[in-house]
């Protein structure tokens, strides 16, 4: 069966079988969640492992000019939903998409667990939670525009309600408001993406939703330059991009530790992903004249990020800041505009989004206790859970740039990446690199600065009496997220192996400009393009072959 | 430049390459074996809570390492030995052709040799000084991973796994630093080095990148593109290759470029080696446990950046005021690490400013490219500078955790094994006769003499020679107070286990005869200079000599530290005549240069400021301003449709998933229809 409808249906399967558990029975709501949650976990281990040789019978491949390899889609299906409007339920993955889908399953695995602590309202949380993954999971698999949409906003909408219900205020966050911003300034984001969204549909009627055929539309230049900044910053609304980050650093403060976990390691990462899927794909040459500009904005991304980090002294705000922060790094590796800085952008996406889930479930952890997350309240506490404190360390070690994590790996490449993209370019782009290089350092310092105030020194009597860690069902989330960390950090070319043929399909559209691409003008019914069409007769023989094939496909 | 690319060309044929066999990847064994250790005490709790099992783990990795290694040399001493390779593809991603593996030659050989034996000693010692510390199964899991990580380091065949491996030391140096968690000056002591390492990683990190980027730009040229392919552009050979063909100025474009370049490669070993101004985390890492000081922070780990200096000294040769830059910084440190020695009460903290003075007198021989006599000062120092800890370690230990050499005196009697080994150490270190450092050191001295490279070389001599005098004098202050008159301590002092002093014999037989393998050719006129020799293949330069003239001077020079301290500090009485005599020099010394009172102001000051001026900007400016302010408007618009709203929570959700269900339920109609 195709792993991509498990791994959709089955947590939308759950959430609908949430609702006849009788009120009270928690043990059964939670029993519910984790198998459904192993069980998309599995599938999208076991479709990781093949996805680079996985049988292409239901694969699409999109060509492009003068390039070899295909963009590739695999375990498509398609079902016409709507056919007038050109809509349909349309399912596909490629690397990219491959790798958040396993990211997501992993963090949803442990973020299970972890909230076995809420008592409150189970059944609703966990209906929200899965609602919550499900559209996060149709993201990252929809390969048509409207269902790609709708999916965004299923993901957006139960973060509401989570944080809104179960989360706390702090003295240094209120709920209600931490819970409004995060909302309207997604919503605002999402609704200045749909604008864009919808202008890209009506601008090639021949493509219809189709994800697919969309990329192989050209669109007119000017329409590019109009429309990629309303696209771009809907969607970097949710990476944070700076200055529109407020709302997430506010919104870990208030949330419970299992919707942080999900805020940072995947929602951040679908406006990425709406970055590189919509605005970086299908419009290349748009991308090209911007894409500098945001190299400048990341750099404010990554040292005003760290440095208001280094000012915080509740520590989800620390880790607030800095997710906002190392997102700069996502962004400048694309800025890049080179296949080392790509690569190690996705890349660092799930590295992120493993890293941080790992962090706010342990913080998690102890302020379930403690109820407090301030660093001067805090202190000593590896005596009473090493376990915890064993697992903290790691997530900041990871998070400072160690090798032997993934993080490594990915921030290496991005910041080799900007520094290649700088050739034969003028000595000032040299400045966001080396701006980078100074984030970790400063990562080093409030990192450091919160690992030694929370775990080292002499403990206070009031914490005594804290737990740890003990269990093996409690240690399983942590567990999995250090092995996924490690996994990756010491041998990384699996995850890039499964990347490339995505990544290096969208270096090469920008790089080129998209008429250099696609084969141009065949998808636009109406003819508003002037000029596009004419040159798109001039392809090489190989590629009208490739794109045959790709047809034939659908 | 023509007087630094002679040398390099008239460097001998390449050793072949060995790819293939057992023998080329043999060095692997040796440098996972310790992380297997480290995985296995740290992840299997029945091994992480018998501490017997847990050292006899690292111990023997680090033995077997040291056995395979002596079949390497033993090898490499019948004659030249090729260099193997083990080496595979890490990550392939466009330009960015990152390897991993060994590469073992004879400089790889020597260095290894250093960290497995030394370091064999040293956990060995650890076992008696680490007796009955709770968790000792942590203690030699964090050493295990610092052993594989030095390793790392030493075996490295490209840039990009030395800049891993130098960040991995780093982490075991903070977690080791910090190993005594519950003091609170033990955690700040790691962090500032881990802080302190990182700022040097900046410049290092841009180093690479630089060198990186020239030499994938060049790679089109002069055959050198294969060598880039199969290898790529981060390789310590592939550079070599493209800095001895193209040479620095070609390939940065501008000569300034290439000595930024080295510059900023040298950030790192600033960091790692404690150069000035990167020096201020050494002394303060000395809250470890004295085995971790003594391994890391005096024998290994800090040689490091002279290491990887040494391992790329091709950057360094063509880089026209780097040189200078690295001869005088050395310079400073080593002069300014004496003065804070010598008013140190804290028995290691002595031991750790003499480590930063000599590893001062190491990167001025890099400056003045004397790359054996630096490496064979560092094999030395090795020996003698852990000697040197492991003996204040057992003082320490004799003494009930007491580190103040006022409070101790007279231990000569009460240790006698430890007095005599320090001694060693101590002669070997201040080069009073010619054994060990007297070589070592004579042949840095030596190497100024054709160094015209270095602007202000007889200077930089000069303070070379002051320094040997200081260096006798605090360490014979160190001795009087500690071994001799009479004893001042509260407990009684007793001599350490055998286990202890075991290794310290271990050590002090190397200090004394490791000297007499670098004897100057030109003493007897024969091929004496053994170390040399074993690096010929590897060696550039010219061949160091013996100034008989300079020899006489220096030894002169620190007997007369000697003689001064023994003045002094011969009959003490626990109380230090110095700050009377030197008065506002002694406090700024004692003050240590005010350097670290320097870099709390820059980092309360002027790091807390930017922070807090971000922090202003996101609060009142962002948030207040952007976010809260756009909301206001909105809110005052919607005030009228907000009535509407039930403002139930439970409704919300009801609603919400109802829509949800809704559209969910009809994909999923269409999809069985359609199937």
């Amino acid at each position: 069966m195709n792993p991509l409808l498990i791994i959709i249906l089955v947590p939308a399967i759950a959430t609908l079988a949430l609702f006849f558990v009788p009120r009270g029975n928690n043990a059964a709501v939670r029993g519910i969640c984790l198998l459904a949650t192993t069980i998309v976990l599995i599938t999208a281990v076991l479709a990781f492992i093949q996805f680079p040789n996985a049988p292409v019978d239901d694969a699409v491949g999109i060509a492009n000019k003068g390039l070899e390899s295909e963009h590739v889609f695999k375990w498509t299906t398609k079902t016409e939903w709507v056919p007038d409007l050109g809509l349909s339920f349309f399912l596909g993955v490629d690397g990219m998409g491959m790798a958040m889908v396993l990211l997501t399953a992993i963090i949803i695995f442990a973020g299970v667990i972890v909230s076995f602590g809420i008592t409150e309202r189970v059944k609703e949380y966990y209906v929200c939670l899965m609602a919550l993954v499900t559209g996060v999971f149709g993201v990252f698999t929809s390969l048509d525009l409207f269902f790609y949409y709708f999916f965004y906003e299923l993901a957006v909408i139960p973060m509401f309600l989570l944080i809104g219900i179960w989360g706390s205020t702090t003295r240094t966050v209120d709920q209600g408001y931490a819970t409004m911003k995060l909302v309207l300034l997604l919503s605002t984001g999402a609704v200045i993406a749909l604008v864009g969204l919808i202008a890209v549909y009506l601008y090639a009627p021949g493509a219809g939703f189709d994800m697919v055929k969309l990329e192989e539309v050209a669109f007119d230049t000017s329409f590019q330059m109009v429309w990629f900044p309303a696209i771009f910053l809907g969607f970097a609304s949710l990476i944070p991009l700076w200055p529109l980050h407020s709302w997430s650093p506010a919104g870990h403060a208030a949330a419970p530790a299992a919707v942080s976990m999900l805020h940072a390691g995947v929602l951040m990462k679908l406006g990425a992903f709406g970055v590189i899927r919509v605005a970086l794909t299908y419009f290349p040459d748009a991308a090209q004249v911007y894409l500098p500009w945001v190299g400048l904005l990341c750099c404010m991304n990554i040292i005003y990020g760290a440095l208001v980090a280094i000012a915080q002294r509740d520590l989800k705000l620390i880790i607030g800041y800095s997710s906002s922060s190392h997102m700069g790094y996502v962004l400048l590796g694309l800025a890049s505009m080179t296949l080392i800085g790509m690569q190690g952008a996705v890349f660092l996406m799930f590295a992120h989004g493993i890293m941080t889930a790992l962090a706010f479930s342990l913080i998690g952890w102890f302020y379930d206790q403690t109820h407090t997350r301030m660093l001067d309240d805090l202190g000593g506490l590896m005596k009473v859970m090493p376990f915890a404190g064993v697992g903290f360390i790691i997530a900041a070690m990871a998070s400072a740039g160690l090798p032997g994590f993934a993080n490594f790996v990915s921030e290496l490449l991005v910041i080799i990446g900007a520094w290649h993209s700088n050739a034969n370019a003028s000595l000032w782009w040299y400045i966001p690199p080396i701006l980078a290089v100074w984030g970790l350092v400063l990562t080093g310092v409030y990192l450091l600065r919160a690992v030694k105030d929370l775990w080292y020194g002499e403990i206070s009597p009031r914490w005594e009496k804290l737990q740890d860690v003990k269990t093996p069902l409690q240690k399983t989330p942590y567990v999995v997220l250090i092995a996924t960390l490690m996994l990756f950090g010491f041998w990384p070319k699996p995850m890039l192996d499964v990347l490339d043929g995505s990544v290096s399909s969208l270096h090469y559209r920008i790089e080129n400009g998209i008429e250099q691409s696609v084969e141009t003008g065949a998808l636009v019914r109406d003819v508003e393009t002037p000029g596009s069409g004419a040159e798109g007769g001039a392809g090489l023989d190989s590629d009208e072959n490739a794109g045959a094939e790709g047809g034939a496909d659908r | 430049m023509d007087l630094f690319t002679l040398p390099l060309l008239a460097a001998g044929d390449p050793p072949p390459i060995v790819t293939e066999g057992f023998k080329a990847w043999g060095m692997w064994i040796v440098l996972f074996l310790p992380l297997l250790a480290a995985i296995i005490t740290t992840c299997v709790p029945v091994v992480r809570k018998r501490s017997n099992i847990a050292a006899t783990l690292a111990i023997g990795s680090l033995l077997t390492g040291l056995v395979i290694t002596l079949i390497y040399f033993f090898e490499a001493l019948g004659g030249q030995m090729p260099i193997y390779e083990g080496i595979v593809n890490w990550v392939e991603v466009d330009a960015a052709h990152i390897t991993f593996g060994t590469r073992l030659d004879h400089l790889a050989l020597v260095m290894t040799l250093v960290v497995t034996a030394v370091g064999s000693a040293i956990f060995i010692y650890a076992l008696g000084y680490m007796h009955g510390d709770e968790s000792m199964g942590r203690f030699y899991g964090k050493f295990a991973l610092f052993a594989f990580s030095m390793l790392g380091i030493v075996l490295s065949p490209n840039f990009f796994q030395t800049f891993i491996f130098w960040e991995l030391v780093g982490a075991s140096s903070y977690f080791l630093i910090g190993y005594y968690w519950k003091k609170h000056s033990a955690g700040e002591a790691a962090k500032k080095a881990f802080l302190t390492n990182r700022v040097g990683d900046f410049g290092f990190l841009l180093g690479i990148l630089m060198v990186w980027a020239a030499v994938g730009a060049a790679a089109d040229v002069g055959g050198l593109g294969a060598l880039v392919a199969e290898y790529g552009a981060f390789d310590f050979r592939v550079i070599e290759q493209a800095f001895t063909v193209h040479g620095g100025e070609i390939l940065f474009g501008t000569t300034f470029a290439a000595a930024v370049a080295a510059a900023l490669v040298f950030c790192g070993a600033m960091g790692k080696s404690a150069q000035f101004p990167l020096h201020v985390w050494l002394p303060d890492a000395m809250e470890g446990p004295t085995p971790v000081s003594a391994l890391m922070h005096a024998a290994t780990m800090v040689a490091a950046g002279i290491y990887m200096v040494i391992r790329s000294n091709f950057v360094f040769h063509f880089a026209e005021w780097a040189p200078t830059l690295l001869a005088w910084l050395g310079a400073i440190t080593a002069f300014i690490a004496a003065t804070m020695a010598i008013t140190q009460r804290d028995i290691k903290k002595v031991l750790a400013y003499s480590t930063l003075s000599q590893l001062g007198y190491m990167t001025m021989a890099l400056g003045c490219g004397a790359y054996t006599a630096a490496m064979f000062h560092l094999t030395t120092h090795a020996f003698f500078k852990a000697l040197l800890f492991l003996c204040a370690g057992s003082v320490i230990h004799g003494c009930h955790h007491e580190q103040d050499m006022f409070k101790m005196g007279g231990l000569k009697s009460k240790m006698p094994s430890t007095y005599k080994t320090w001694m060693i150490g101590t002669v070997a270190l201040t080069a009073l006769v010619p054994i060990a450092g007297w070589w070592s050191k004579d042949e840095i001295l030596g190497s100024h003499l054709g160094a015209h490279q270095v602007a202000g070389m007889p200077i930089v001599l000069g303070i070379g020679l002051l320094v040997a005098g200081m260096t006798a004098f605090y360490m014979f202050r160190a001795t009087y107070l500690t071994f001799h008159g009479e004893y001042r301590g509260h407990h009684e002092a007793h001599e350490s286990p055998k286990v202890m002093t075991g290794p310290l014999w271990f050590l002090a037989a190397f200090s004394l005869v490791i000297g007499f393998v670098g004897i100057p050719n030109n003493v007897f006129g024969t091929k004496t200079n053994l170390f040399e020799a074993f690096l010929d293949s590897w060696h550039k330069g010219p061949y160091a000599e013996l100034h008989a003239w300079l020899a006489i001077v220096s030894t002169a020079i620190a007997w007369g530290g000697f003689l001064t301290a023994r003045a002094i500090y011969r009959r003490s009485k626990g109380t230090d005549p110095l700050p009377a005599k030197l008065g506002g020099v002694w406090t700024l010394w004692n003050e240590l240069w005010y350097v670290d009172k320097f870099y709390l102001w820059l980092v309360r000051v002027v790091q807390q400021g930017f922070a807090k001026a971000c922090w202003w900007v996101e609060r009142w400016l962002v948030i207040q301003g952007l976010v809260n302010g756009t909301a206001q408007t909105a809110r005052l618009a919607g005030d009228g449709i907000r009535r509407v709203q039930s403002g139930r929570l439970g409704t919300y959700v009801t609603s919400f998933v109802l829509g949800a269900v809704v559209l969910v339920g009809l994909v999923l109609i269409q999809l069985l229809v359609r199937m």
